[in-house]
């Protein structure tokens, strides 16, 4: 019995608006797929993508400078100034193919180094830190037509703060517990029904249950892939199906590297491993829709510029973000570099930051899910009137 | 006060969830002859030692001594097993962590504990803490839940378990003598996070400066050495020489002695108790406390010196703690917890540590410092809740009709649960729905 009957038949009125199924899918409000991954720790910008020909790169980074490209476990080059670090080699083609590209040296508004309020604010898309309970993700969906209903997908088992807010959202893990039965499930439906949160929730999760369930098939005799892997693929087939949701987001932990942060063999080149993987898996799930699609890749913020005493870096300011998909105007660096001299660096030791990341934001927002411009300023990202979008970074 | 009749009785069931993990069969009745009573007896001191559940656990040291003789294998087959059995002694620590919890008689003292412990993060992220995560809070977190504030600090941020986990272990003033022979330097985790998540707060008045002179002041502080006895100890060979300047307090060159004195400062600052009051106010009373509840717990926090059984005192006499509705929603480990207590099901360690697995808490696996997050909103995700029913319903399956779910309804919610869930109970087609339901119920998933 699949759940999607259950949802078709025997929810009350009031919960129907909360299913990600009935009303949002089938009207399809944008044909645009968006993922955002959020990178938690605070990824080392410069670690992921290089300045190999930044005179000051080799002496100010020390231990953790890597080969230029060419040499033996060498950066691979993008354009002649920036390599990526060699864990990203299955997403390096995508560079020809102008579908990634990387905005150095980008930073949200926040010039402190706490992790959590600088997730915060990345998340709730504000200038400051205020415990705001809704994020951009969300507000943006609200702006699509249809009011977004249906179209938001979290991949995990709770909703992180960008993709929280008035718009009813979906998130999915794998989970290997049985399905309960269509009739027991209305039962619980009935005493949730006054609950106004877990009312919702269970509506929600149990109608992208049922989709997660047909798109997460592994072909047999292949190994179990890991739950990054298979939460990858799924979501790329959820958000290829034309009744799917088209907006994702999901986190990737491990990269607050203070030790052992490694320059080709270590924790961030674990990590970065890690992300190519599920960007590649996304690729792969998306299929056809690849065309139509961006994948967002953030961070709170970037880390020291030097290594510190421990083989690894200490919290910073500026990072580096990625586009990858089908839909961007990608095989470009953006940003403007500032430069790794003494005196460039913000407070004399972290990348110093020229690009809002709210500027990135919102040209994904605008162009691609077509977003608009008053309705960023007025309802997405208040505190930012005065951010311009980046301008091409969308193919049109 | 004691009271009687029906609102003593409700106040019983309420009780039971906002400082407990709800209610075994027969709590209600006993504790409704008088409920605030219940909640402040347990605050009449601690028992002596640890609860029985953790009579033959080692504790930190043996771990600690096992994890620095597997390092120096490498990766031989020995070390793999080795590593092996220091997770599965994880797990089995956690598995009894949860059932000391369901089966304590006194409950708020393993809610504090676990606050407290949440508070001072130490997370398996780090894969070498998991082994030590259980005997952290043992050591550094029960013995002080009802005592001063600044104890639990000093002995929390100078754990083994704490020093592994934010790389203070491995930190080394850069003029000492051994950052003066290496090239190995100072790591400004532990400094930052002991200010930010541990003490003042984020917005408790510190700077840059002060979070390097607190990781200057921390050097030394570390686990690895010749004939130790897998303790922490100071290394002055590490440890950055000369005065710090922390918080405009200037301290002279003390060695070991500084970290201790800085901490102890910390948890004394007026950001200290408010951050304190907030997180305990939202912990226990609601997502967005009553600035009066806040605002109480601040002021004994200052005027105890920062004694947690004054200021526990403080929150169990609050008007908010009794009339503020059970708007929480228990997080996973909880849930399981009051769904063991309430059930009495003997789940064994593998199905226990499963149960936290799936419900998507394993302790001590907080996805960073800042520990599990603690707001309704955290946990309500849509798959956590539809997590939460179908596991609900696997135990209900594995009850197999042991547990009689009306009976469960009367004896552990009592007032709580209101007509048509009692109803819906009652008219459900087998004993594990019945049960499955009941779990499920928002009156159960609230507190």
């Amino acid at each position: 019995m699949h759940r999607r009957h259950f949802l078709g038949a025997g929810m009350a009125a009031g919960l129907l608006a909360a299913s990600p199924l009935k009303v949002a899918f089938a009207d399809a409000a944008t044909d645009k797929r968006l993922v955002l991954i959020v990178l938690r720790g605070a990824m080392d910008g410069l670690g992921a993508i290089a300045p190999y020909a930044d005179p000051d790169y080799r002496s100010i980074r020390g231990e953790l400078a890597l080969a230029e490209p060419g040499q033996p476990d060498g950066l691979l080059d993008l354009d002649g100034y920036f390599g990526l670090h060699p864990a990203l080699a299955p997403i390096h083609g995508w560079w020809a193919e102008k579908q990634l590209l990387a905005v150095h040296a980008i930073a949200t508004p926040y010039r402190e180094r706490s992790h959590f309020d600088a997730q915060d604010l990345l998340e709730s898309g504000g200038a400051k830190p205020t415990g705001q309970k809704t994020g951009w993700l969300n507000r943006a969906l609200d702006q699509v037509h249809g009011h977004g209903t249906g179209l938001g997908l979290a991949l995990g088992q709770g909703v992180p703060l960008v993709m929280r807010g008035a718009v009813p959202v979906a998130s999915w893990a794998p989970s290997p517990l049985p399905e309960p039965t269509t009739d027991f499930l209305n039962r619980v439906m009935d005493i949730y029904q006054k609950d106004k949160v877990l009312g919702p929730a269970l509506s929600s999760g149990l109608g992208i249950a049922d989709m997660a369930q047909m798109a997460s098939g592994v072909p047999a005799g292949q190994p179990k892939p890991k739950d990054r892997q298979l939460m990858a693929t799924t979501a790329g087939r959820m958000l290829a199906d034309p009744a799917g949701p088209r907006v994702a987001v999901m986190d990737m932990q491990g990269w607050d590297t203070h030790v052992g942060q490694g320059s080709i063999k270590g924790r961030l080149p674990n990590a970065l491993t890690d992300l190519a993987e599920v960007m590649g898996l996304l690729r792969e799930g998306l299929g056809e829709a690849w065309s139509k699609s961006v994948i967002a890749v953030v961070t709170e913020f970037g880390r020291t510029v030097r290594p510190n005493g421990t083989g690894g870096t200490d919290h910073g300011t500026a990072g580096v973000a990625l586009l990858a998909g089908g839909a961007i105007e990608g095989g470009r660096m953006l940003g403007k570099w500032p430069g790794l001299r003494d005196d460039k660096l913000y407070e004399g030791r972290d990348l110093a930051p020229t690009t809002d990341m709210r500027a990135l934001l919102k040209a994904v927002l605008k162009d691609h899910l077509g977003v608009s411009t008053r309705a960023l300023d007025a309802h997405v990202f208040p505190d930012g009137k005065n951010v311009r979008p980046l301008a091409d970074v969308i193919r049109t | 006060m004691v009271m009687t009749g029906p609102a003593s009785a409700a106040l019983a069931a309420h009780a039971t969830a906002r400082f407990g993990y709800g209610a075994a069969p027969g709590d209600l009745a006993q504790i409704s002859r008088d409920p605030r009573g219940w909640v402040e007896t347990q605050l009449g001191g601690l028992p002596p030692g640890l609860p029985a559940g953790f009579i033959d656990h080692p504790g930190s040291a043996p771990r600690l001594m096992e994890l620095l003789a597997v390092r120096k294998l490498g990766q031989s087959e020995e070390a793999m097993a080795r590593r092996k059995a220091l997770q599965e002694a994880y797990r089995s620590d956690a598995a009894t962590r949860t059932r000391v919890a369901a089966s304590s008689d006194r409950p708020l003292i393993e809610r504090l504990t676990q606050f407290w412990s949440n508070h001072f993060t130490v997370s398996t992220q780090r894969g070498e803490v998991a082994p030590l995560a259980v005997a952290f809070e043992n050591e550094a977190i029960r013995p002080y839940v009802l005592g001063q504030f600044e104890e639990m600090a000093r002995a929390a941020i100078l754990h083994p378990a704490m020093l592994v986990y934010l790389d203070n272990a491995q930190s080394i003033g850069p003029n000492s003598k051994a950052g003066q022979k290496r090239k190995r330097g100072l790591n400004e985790n532990l400094g930052r996070e002991a200010l930010e998540l541990h003490t003042l707060g984020v917005h408790g008045g510190y700077d840059q400066d002060d979070v390097r002179a607190l990781a200057l002041i921390l050097t030394g502080w570390t686990i690895d050495r010749q004939d130790g006895d897998g303790t922490a100890f100071f290394n002055p060979n590490t440890h950055e020489p000369g005065p710090k300047t922390l918080l405009g307090r200037t301290f002279p060159e003390e060695g070991a002695a500084e970290a201790p004195a800085a901490i102890t400062m910390m948890a004394n600052h007026k950001g200290t108790a408010k951050h304190v009051a907030v997180k305990l106010a939202r912990h226990f009373i609601a997502d967005d406390p009553p600035a009066s509840a806040v605002n109480a717990l601040e002021r004994k926090f200052r005027e105890t010196g920062g004694d947690l059984g004054a200021v526990t005192a403080t929150l169990v006499g609050l008007d908010a703690a009794w009339e503020e509705p059970l708007a929480k929603l228990r997080s996973p480990n909880d849930f399981l917890t009051a769904a063991l207590r309430a059930t009495q099901l003997p789940l064994d360690e593998k199905q226990v540590v499963n149960a936290l697995n799936l419900l998507g808490q394993m302790p001590f696996a907080a996805p960073s410092p800042a520990g599990w997050p603690d707001r309704a909103a955290d946990w309500a995700g849509p798959d956590a809740v539809v997590r939460r029913v179908d596991w609900s319903l696997a135990l209900g399956q594995r009850a197999g009709g042991r547990v009689d779910a009306r009976l469960l309804l009367a004896d552990t919610l009592g007032d709580l649960a209101d007509a048509e869930l009692v109803q819906m109970v009652a008219r459900a087609p087998s004993p594990a729905e019945a049960l499955a339901l009941a779990l499920s119920s928002p009156a159960f998933q609230r507190r």
